[in-house]
């Protein structure tokens, strides 16, 4: 790939006595991307983050910042890196101005750039009201805002954000969504989160890690078009009996989801649509509806993460 | 970027009223014991002063003694100073802030120190007030003075070192306060296990009150100051390895 590097992650593992936290995961991150971690809980998504910002040694392996060794030159390393752990690092005495005025001091910025940079993260995470409240008086979003401004204040090359939207409403996950977008664009950005819509929303690239394992790699992009229009929802003016339905072009199995209602699966590969349509409207059906669905990244998500295990209930709603 | 995290320490600590209230109740206990101490040098020292060789001074009578007094209510209220330092950053977990910033862990517990010794360079400050009033009235040993007021801020900033170490330990300020002022008070009592003769090695030797004994006596000695030199030292640097365990592997 032709962008700069971030991070390089070589054969990171990291154990905790005899359990294996995270084994043998590898990746990089690009200037311009946001990857999403993705996983659920207990999959090591916040070792691997640790591990990545310096808060906790790999057991094994190598993690390259910028081209600066983490291990060997901390210092230099982690000035390239805003890290937003899973609980906001914030001090609930001190004022959100204060806070930011201190977060960029430790992040060694000089000392005429500091006001600048404070203003600077206040505006992008919708903190501008509140410069003069107490942090332990604010509500859990905002204090979720504050540990982003903190993570943006210096402008690092990487941004790592564990969870950044758990305990937010609707409203502030939205901006904050979009500000993770802003900040993808010059930025690279790892984001770890067990909700899905947010990976599909604001993300480049996806990586399933389950037991400590990374066992899905892929571009937002080519996940979309390998799932694409795999099965389609259509409504009909009347009952039609299921064996009819399934002779229709290209299509694998048929289920009932209501009176009136048919979920079709496609072969595979196969875009029939057109076909169909073109088929049901010539029977004389008396077609109402019909929407291609994709096949959502939790399906692809419960795919994996529940592959090997027991057959579970999830999976059955995910079929 | 060591003044930067002594000076949020600093802040933080008289943001919460912990520290007034220690450092006025401290203020109250040593008035308290000064006015007495001086009630009893007027009544009973100052009338029979012409029938000394060598008369008693204020500042020996009066002035020193408080400041043992100092040192020996910092056994209790030096944990209750030391005990959030970074036992809140545990609980609190912000200590991935500091870790995560471009900053060595010897720096951080070095700010975090030189945070504690100002606040014990303050309340030093704040009861010194006491016995310069006495100016008004009379003379004092003002090299006596300085060596006391040495000598109780090497014991205040071993204590806090102690206590500083014991927060890193665990997340929980309590028990970081308990085990600091147990061990300050071991340390202390130490004092009254002497060994068979001077010369030999005693207990007592490790005691932080034997090495006070010299500087209120106003004897500034070498052997004294490294004593607290190391102490600090041994307990700053037990600190720094305990922090920098966390993220090791085990």
């Amino acid at each position: 790939m032709s962008k700069e590097t971030l991070i390089r992650a070589q054969h990171l593992s990291r154990h905790f006595g005899p359990t294996v936290a995270v084994n043998n995961i590898e990746f990089e991150l690009h200037r311009g991307e946001v990857i999403g971690f993705l996983g659920p809980n207990g999959a090591g998504k916040s070792t691997s983050m640790q591990m990545i910002t310096g808060n906790l040694a790999p057991t094994t392996g190598s993690v390259e910042v910028c081209g600066i060794d983490l291990l060997e030159k901390p210092k230099q390393a982690k000035a390239h890196i805003g890290y937003l752990p899973e609980q906001p690092p914030v001090y609930k005495e001190l004022t959100v101005d204060e806070y930011l005025k201190f977060c960029a001091r430790i992040n060694r910025m000089d000392k005429v750039n500091v006001a600048a940079a404070v203003d600077m993260a206040k505006q992008r995470c919708g903190l501008s009201k509140v410069g003069q409240r107490l942090i332990g008086n604010l509500s859990k979003g905002y204090q979720q805002r504050v540990g982003i401004a903190q993570a943006i204040i210096h402008t690092p090359a990487i941004i790592v954000l564990d969870e950044p939207t758990v305990g937010l409403d609707p409203i502030q996950i939205r901006e904050i969504r979009t500000l993770i977008r802003e900040l993808g664009e010059e930025h690279g950005v790892i984001l770890s989160t067990h909700i899905l819509p947010e990976v599909q929303m604001t993300c480049d690239r996806v990586q399933i890690i389950r037991n400590g394992e990374l066992v899905y790699q892929d571009t937002m992009e080519n996940l979309t078009q390998q799932f694409h229009g795999s099965c389609a929802v259509i409504g009909l003016g009347q009952e039609i009996s299921e064996d009819k339905i399934s002779t229709l072009p290209a299509v694998a199995s048929v289920e009932r989801l209501a009176p009136k209602r048919w979920r079709l699966v496609f072969e595979d590969n196969s875009e029939p649509v057109q076909q169909i349509a073109k088929q049901i409207v010539d029977n004389g059906w008396g077609l109402t509806e019909l929407v291609p669905e994709q096949k959502s990244l939790e399906d692809i998500f419960l795919d994996i993460t529940t592959s090997e295990e027991e057959h579970s209930p999830a999976e059955d709603d995910a079929a | 970027m060591i003044l930067t995290i002594a000076a949020r320490e600093l802040r933080s600590t008289f943001l919460s009223p912990v520290a007034w209230t220690l450092i006025g109740v401290t203020q109250i206990i040593l008035a308290f014991i000064t006015g007495n101490q001086l009630e009893t040098y007027v009544r009973t020292i100052q009338p029979q002063l012409h029938m000394y060789l060598t008369p008693p001074d204020i500042t020996g009578e009066v002035v020193i003694p408080q400041y043992l007094w100092l040192a020996i209510v910092m056994i209790v209220i030096s944990p209750l100073l030391t005990m959030r330092v970074f036992s809140d950053e545990r609980k609190n977990k912000t200590l991935a802030l500091l870790v995560s910033a471009p900053i060595s862990m010897t720096e951080i517990v070095l700010g975090k120190y030189l945070g504690l010794l100002a606040i014990a360079g303050i309340m030093l400050a704040t009861y010194t007030i006491l016995p310069l009033s006495l100016l008004f009235f009379g003379e004092l040993d003002f090299g006596l003075l300085f060596s006391s007021i040495l000598g109780v801020f090497l014991l205040m900033a071993t204590c806090m070192a102690i206590g500083l170490f014991f927060s890193s330990m665990t997340a929980n300020p309590l028990i970081s306060a308990m085990l600091s002022f147990f061990s300050i008070l071991l340390l202390s009592i130490l004092i009254f296990v002497p060994g068979e003769s001077p010369d030999d090695f005693s207990l007592a030797d490790i005691s932080l009150f034997q090495h006070l004994m010299a500087f209120v006596n106003g004897l500034f000695s070498a052997h004294d100051l490294i004593y607290y030199l190391i102490m600090i030292s041994a307990f700053l640097i037990l600190a720094i390895r305990r922090l920098d365990s966390d993220r090791l592997q085990h």
